[in-house]
């Protein structure tokens, strides 16, 4: 339940139901009990009103709480942990926190663009892009030994920014035809997998499976990257 | 106990200004130990093992990595004396937008101005005062980005300050001359004690171009 009355509150997410960066914002909420509306948008025909609330980089996801727009995943994530005190995903020690800052900004950016670089490459340069992957990935491996997630008892910031590598990496491996995070090297994200898979906001706020990838998979033949 | 606090720093960086700023807003005494990036210390190795970079924060034996999250931790530690960040979530996040902005843009821009020849200089130039003239309108008006009060994206900003008068040379152009708003702004930031301590002198950056160049293998 949030703190504070709901009616006067009016939370709206402009997302898009296949992107990780719009979904972890629905986790956030999901596990804070906060209400809110969702308004599909269209990424490849943008609203006037994405173009109003997030003029610098028209992208989604934009939380327009009360009528104030705040855009980039991370600053709303923190926002939400900020303004619904309740199942705090950040943790209160301060040194704590700098760490799950730093985990966060490394999934976004430089794990995320090192995995999109194996779906953009083939042949030499993929091999190389998945051994980026996944030397980037064996930090979070160890981060995880001896805890069922990466907030420790329970889901935190890191998990919820990690979701990009469980439910998005991971599930595109097939399609792309490359195990870029295989068990036998990375047995500590596996059971993180199993264990997120296993928690209901998680539950509530993933894409659909088969749809998820049938979207990956049209996405993929449109942007012409093949298999391997 | 007492605090023990070490940063471990390289004089010209901007990122490393901004913990200097940060630690200095709020009277934190602190080791300063410079680096030699062509030949990283065992310390350096050890405290930051993911990136190897600096600048790393170290208090009481535990590092603190990456600057904006090092500038939010000092104000998380310390956070009587001049707060850094606003209190109201919403102002918050706005800050943290813009610090994420200028953490995203402005370098790799920037960089291009005496990093690289025609074309590609050229581009770098024109991304750069485009990014600064978002940031001279985000400023408007105001004294700082934050309002009256010196913060955040004020401290994320003004380090890059120490090197305008090398990207002018450089680059061949003038910043002031394209965002003068921009310009009164760190004039009036450099008048605190905390950044005319943390900044080195700009002639010193404009000497400092040709050995980094050398030292990267370009020119």
């Amino acid at each position: 339940m949030a703190e504070r009355s709901e009616d006067s509150e009016e939370v709206k997410l402009l997302g898009m139901w296949a992107s990780p960066f719009s979904r972890r914002i629905e986790i956030a909420l999901t596990l804070k009990g906060v209400p809110y509306e969702f308004s599909e948008q269209d990424i490849t025909n943008k609203s006037d009103l994405l173009l109003r609330l997030n003029p610098v980089y028209k992208m989604i996801p934009v939380l327009v709480h009360n009528g104030k727009p705040i855009s980039e995943s991370l600053v709303i994530l923190e926002y939400i942990d900020d303004t619904w005190r309740n199942n705090p995903i950040l943790p209160q020690d301060p040194s704590e926190r700098a760490m799950a800052r730093f985990w966060a900004k490394l999934i976004d950016q430089q794990i995320c663009v090192a995995a999109m670089k194996v779906a953009g490459t083939i042949g030499e340069e993929r091999d190389a892009a998945v051994e980026e992957t996944r030397n980037l990935l064996m930090f979070l491996e160890k981060e995880l030994v001896g805890k069922d997630f990466f907030g420790g008892q329970s889901l935190g910031l890191v998990d919820i920014v990690a979701t990009l590598v469980a439910f998005w990496l991971i599930r595109t491996e097939d399609l792309l035809g490359v195990k870029v995070v295989p068990v036998e090297k990375f047995p500590e994200i596996h059971r993180w997998v199993k264990n997120l898979s296993g928690n209901d906001v998680i539950k509530k706020c993933i894409p659909p499976e088969d749809e998820h990838l049938e979207y990956i998979r049209a996405r993929m033949d449109k942007l012409n990257i093949k298999s391997a | 106990m007492a605090d023990e606090v070490i940063l471990l720093d390289f004089w010209p960086s901007m990122f490393g200004m901004r913990t200097r700023i940060a630690l200095e807003e709020k009277n934190v005494k602190f080791d300063y130990r410079e680096q030699d990036l062509w030949n990283k210390s065992p310390i350096l190795l050890e405290m930051n093992p993911v990136h190897k970079k600096i600048p790393v924060l170290i208090h009481n034996g535990k590092p603190v990595c990456e600057s904006l999250i090092q500038v939010e931790y000092i104000d998380e530690v310390w956070p009587s004396k001049n707060p850094l960040l606003p209190s109201d979530p919403y102002q918050r996040a706005q800050a943290k937008f813009w610090g994420d902005f200028i953490d995203k843009k402005v370098y790799a821009s920037a960089r291009l101005i005496w990093g690289a020849k025609g074309e590609e200089q050229e581009a770098g130039k024109k991304e750069f005062i485009e990014i600064l003239k978002t940031l001279e309108s985000e400023l408007g008006d105001k004294i700082y980005f934050g309002g009256e009060t010196f913060g955040y994206v004020d401290i994320a900003l003004i380090g890059f300050y120490s090197w305008f008068e090398a990207y002018d040379k450089f680059g061949n152009f003038s910043i002031e001359a394209e965002c003068p708003k921009l310009i009164a702004w760190a004039k009036r930031c450099v008048e605190r004690e905390s950044v005319a301590k943390s900044l080195p002198d700009s002639n010193k950056i404009v000497e400092f171009v040709p050995v980094l160049k050398k030292h990267i293998g370009i020119e």
